[in-house]
């Protein structure tokens, strides 16, 4: 057995969910495509008591659009969502992301929220919601919130979710009109997490640049309006400005570096494609 | 414990399972079927590749008990009265393995593959998606052929059928 022992629940409502979340508390974890989390148990280093999965929930497994948010449930799949036909219209910057995203394989089992609430620093979805100024709704027995993506993750793998809570669903803020998006990432194999990733935005509201792989979390940062002399020493500001660190991955140096040339690559193309 | 039952290469089977038992280790040892093999357990490999409901999965990152009620090929269910299957026959034909220990994994992805791009398979595709299928021996080159020939023997066949 590769797991250490765990009680596994598979309930019909979401009642039931959040009731055993509940009572299970800081020892119980919701499995969804578990594309995350089951190598973790077979690594033993996630050794919940309980797995409650979710993925009989009908209600979670909607995509659905509301005003000016795409708003995707937690039972969605990452290989529904990049099939769903408006992915290219309304969400660019994941139809972009999307060929990045593990395997084939691993896109056809992980849904979208699973790799929100996993939270690893150079994951391209969490990239993505902070970027977009995207939020998290989430729901335990007793109370409904939503919570701003940026203020979501917190650090290293770790989330503002509390014990007793699941990601009912992400809201991704629809494409705006004219607006430009780019995605690069530089990994050691393609379908690894990133070394680092950098995600752009150019819209009516400015210029937005995320970075995963260097911070604990993933980061953005606005920009004014550059001259094309003035890019590189902004983003070299915000290079330096991350906590990057030596790691078996990479250097500190080499991650500044990497920050400085797909920054600029990404904000330069979010800016071309921007009507 | 987890009560299971799937359909597996068409067969309807049912068996009982601890809650934190992988899927490809009830495949394997629940059911006898070794065909699917176990490399890293974290699906970085790709030894492990099913197809569950139709689509290429790893079996080292899913939980038995997830996959309730599910339709399961594996390996051993691809070759039919005796004869490969177009793509065993072009892994065969082209030498596509040199140790062996990725085949099943190989094959079952390139069965997927050429499902969903059929006749719209060039080289470079099948390179990107073989990306989630590690070989240690091969450099992929005649795993690539392979899959490139199975495909326009599929596509053909589909052709002739029609």
């Amino acid at each position: 057995m590769k797991p250490a022992s765990f009680d596994f629940l598979c309930p019909d409502t979401l009642e039931e969910t959040l009731a055993a979340l509940a009572d299970g508390g800081g020892d119980a974890r919701v499995l969804a495509g578990g594309q995350s989390l089951v190598p973790m148990l077979n690594m033993r280093l996630a050794r919940p008591a309980l797995l409650v999965d979710i993925m009989r929930l009908e209600p979670l497994r909607r995509i659905d659009t509301s005003g000016d948010e795409i708003v995707v449930g937690a039972g969605v799949r990452q290989a529904e969502l990049e099939a769903w036909p408006s992915l290219s219209r309304d969400l660019p910057l994941l139809a972009a992301v999307f060929p990045w995203l593990g395997h084939v394989q691993t896109r056809a089992r992980g849904t979208v929220c699973g790799s929100i609430a996993h939270a690893d620093p150079s994951a391209e979805l969490p990239l993505s919601l902070v970027t977009l100024g995207g939020a998290v709704s989430l729901r335990s027995r007793n109370r409904k919130r939503k919570v701003k993506a940026d203020d979501f993750f917190i650090g290293m793998m770790a989330t503002d979710l509390a014990e007793g809570e699941m990601i009912e669903a992400v809201h991704f803020p629809k494409a705006r009109p004219g607006g430009g998006y780019a995605f690069r990432e530089v990994g050691r194999r393609h379908g690894d997490f990133a070394i680092v990733a950098c995600a752009a935005v150019a819209d009516d509201k400015g210029l937005r640049l995320g970075i995963a792989g260097v911070d604990d979390r993933p980061r953005v940062f606005p920009l004014p309006a550059l001259d094309d002399d003035q890019f590189d020493d902004a983003i070299n500001d915000i290079a330096w400005s991350l906590d990057a660190r030596d790691d078996f991955h990479a250097s500190a140096r080499y991650r500044r570096e990497l920050v400085r040339g797909l920054g600029r690559e990404t904000l330069k193309e979010a800016s071309r494609c921007r009507a | 414990m987890a009560k299971i039952t799937m359909t597996v290469n068409g067969r309807q089977v049912a068996g009982t399972c601890d809650d934190r038992t992988l899927l490809v280790h009830f495949i394997r040892e629940n059911l006898g079927l070794t065909g699917t093999h176990v490399g890293c357990d974290t699906t970085q490999c790709g030894t492990c590749v099913i197809l569950m409901d139709g689509q290429s999965v790893k079996s080292c990152s899913i939980l038995a008990a997830q996959a309730e009620g599910s339709a399961i090929t594996t390996i051993e269910g691809l070759a039919q009265q005796g004869e490969l299957h177009p793509v065993q026959a072009a892994f065969n034909a082209h030498h596509g393995l040199q140790c062996g220990f990725c085949t099943p994994g190989m094959v079952m992805t390139a069965v997927d593959m050429i499902r969903r791009h059929g006749g719209n398979l060039d080289e470079g595709r099948v390179r990107a998606e073989l990306e989630g299928n590690i070989c240690r021996c091969t450099g992929y080159h005649n795993i690539v052929k392979a899959i490139l020939a199975a495909a326009a023997a599929m596509g053909g066949a589909r052709q002739a059928a029609e």
